[in-house]
């Protein structure tokens, strides 16, 4: 048994003990329980440090391999991300994006990822969330959340339960386009009672910087009440209505074509940005392994020489002793 | 988002026309003489000084007029904005230029609704069979007007 551990400890150990052990077999045979003893602490001490070494090195290529891959899927929906920017630009040149505006029923819309291991970006959504939930309630005011993606499910669930109206998750199974996007906010649109929504996101604005953003979308009361008031909505009431019935028909289809809008590109752009986050995360993390692992190295070669030296100072005592 | 220009006093000899989709921007601050827009009243054409509205699309064709060359595009329904310093905003969901649209196709889809549509029990996919006959007749419509 003490020949299998040294066997596995390389075949350096065998080579120092073997030899002497003509000089000495007495004292293998009835020390070698103390032999492996010590034997057994040396190498498992160099063992345990090995170990370490190979999950540390599996870490590192693993996280290489997600950065990897979070570059290659960041690339694919940037340029859909910029060109969806386009989109929502309209909108708010004629309805403009005023979170100032004072209603009774917020909602609150959380975009989040689904998956982990993107830093910090599905925190800062949900601490503004709460922040714009706690700015938003009072005596006669309320606020709702509505959220999308697992990671901001999960912290808010804990302390807000009753206020989740909706949750969605798995957005991003199959890749996201305008038709799934569009269905999921006449979803939320027929569900959810709102005078304001408030959708929390973070944009992207490169590849190490993302900003979280809330795009304000007034529900078409809101939109009459602020514009006859002639509030920051005042010059709405100069333009004339082409088509549908009433002034509020087209104003409630023109709210919940906004509202898509600015979802799609939200959506698209919280896309982006955990991507690019995990990128990062991912990159740090390679570069951590890689510092554990040249402190590993350094550990294990010191162990290794220690307990050579052990032996060759066993041998050479043992020798002399035996010499006079 | 860049700020857009205040109103000017005389009437600009060119409208800026953006024309935005989820997946693209086709036109983007483009200057040109005319514009037709298919709104749910009719087809509405736009010049500069054109009073500020706000209008709502039906599918049909939208026809931008630059000096002598004029563009067709199909368009899926939207809105359009025209604003007070002749900068004219038109968001649809889908755009497709004229020449790229297979005429059977459109035909075989227009008689396939409308067998839906006669088919049809329920209110929604009565209102469902309705949407695409409209789409399929304007598209129709398009290629041979």
């Amino acid at each position: 048994m003490a020949m299998a551990a040294l066997r596995r400890e390389g075949r350096r150990f065998a080579a120092p003990i073997i030899s002497p052990q003509p000089l000495n077999p007495f004292r293998s045979s009835i020390s070698s329980a103390e032999d492996q003893a010590f034997l057994g602490v040396r190498s498992i001490s160099t063992q345990i440090v090995r170990n370490r070494m190979k999950s540390v090195k599996n870490i590192q290529k693993i996280t290489k391999a997600m950065k990897m891959v979070a570059a290659s899927k960041l690339r694919a929906i940037q340029t859909r991300a910029e060109n969806s920017r386009g989109l929502w630009q309209p909108f708010t040149a004629l309805l403009g994006d005023t979170p100032s505006v004072d209603v009774k029923k917020n909602v609150i819309v959380t975009i989040s990822s689904d998956k982990g291991l993107c830093g910090g970006i599905n925190s800062t959504s949900v601490k503004i969330s709460r922040a714009l939930h706690k700015l938003n309630s009072g005596p006669e005011k309320e606020s709702k959340y509505v959220v999308l993606g697992e990671k901001a499910k999960a912290q808010l669930v804990r302390d807000s339960k009753q206020n989740i109206e909706l949750c969605i998750t798995e957005l991003q199974k199959n890749p996201l386009n305008y038709t799934q996007v569009s269905v999921l906010a006449d979803d939320i649109l027929k569900n959810v009672e709102y005078d304001a929504l408030r959708i929390v996101f973070n944009k992207f604005q490169s590849v190490v910087s993302f900003v979280p953003t809330a795009a304000t979308v007034l529900s078409p009361e809101v939109v009459e009440r602020e514009a006859e008031s002639g509030g920051k909505l005042g010059e709405l009431d100069n333009y004339e209505i082409e088509g549908g019935e009433t002034k509020s028909e087209v104003l409630q289809n023109l709210t919940e074509f906004q509202f898509s809008c600015v979802m799609f590109n939200a959506v698209l752009e919280n896309a982006c940005s955990e991507q690019g986050a995990r990128m990062s995360a991912m990159d740090s993390s390679s570069r951590n392994a890689g510092d554990m692992l040249d402190r590993l190295t350094l550990t294990y070669n010191r162990t290794r020489q220690a307990s050579i030296t052990t032996e060759l100072t066993e041998i050479i005592s043992g020798a002399s002793a035996l010499e006079g | 988002m860049t700020p857009r220009p205040p109103t000017p006093s005389t009437i600009p000899s060119k409208l800026t026309v953006n024309l935005v989709l989820p997946y693209d921007s086709l036109l983007s601050a483009k200057e040109v003489d005319m514009v037709i827009v298919p709104a749910t009243t009719g087809q509405m054409g736009v010049l500069p000084g054109h009073v500020a509205t706000i209008a709502e699309l039906k599918p049909g064709v939208l026809t931008v007029h630059e000096g002598n060359e004029v563009k067709k595009y199909f368009l899926s329904s939207g809105f359009a904005f025209i604003h007070a310093n002749s900068v004219a905003d038109i968001m649809a969901v889908e755009a497709t230029p004229l020449d790229q649209i297979d005429s059977s196709l459109v035909q075989k889809g227009l008689t396939e609704f409308t067998q839906k549509l006669n088919a049809a029990s329920t209110d929604v996919e009565k209102a469902e069979a309705q949407i695409g006959v409209d789409v399929h007749s304007a598209l129709n419509a398009a290629l041979t007007g």
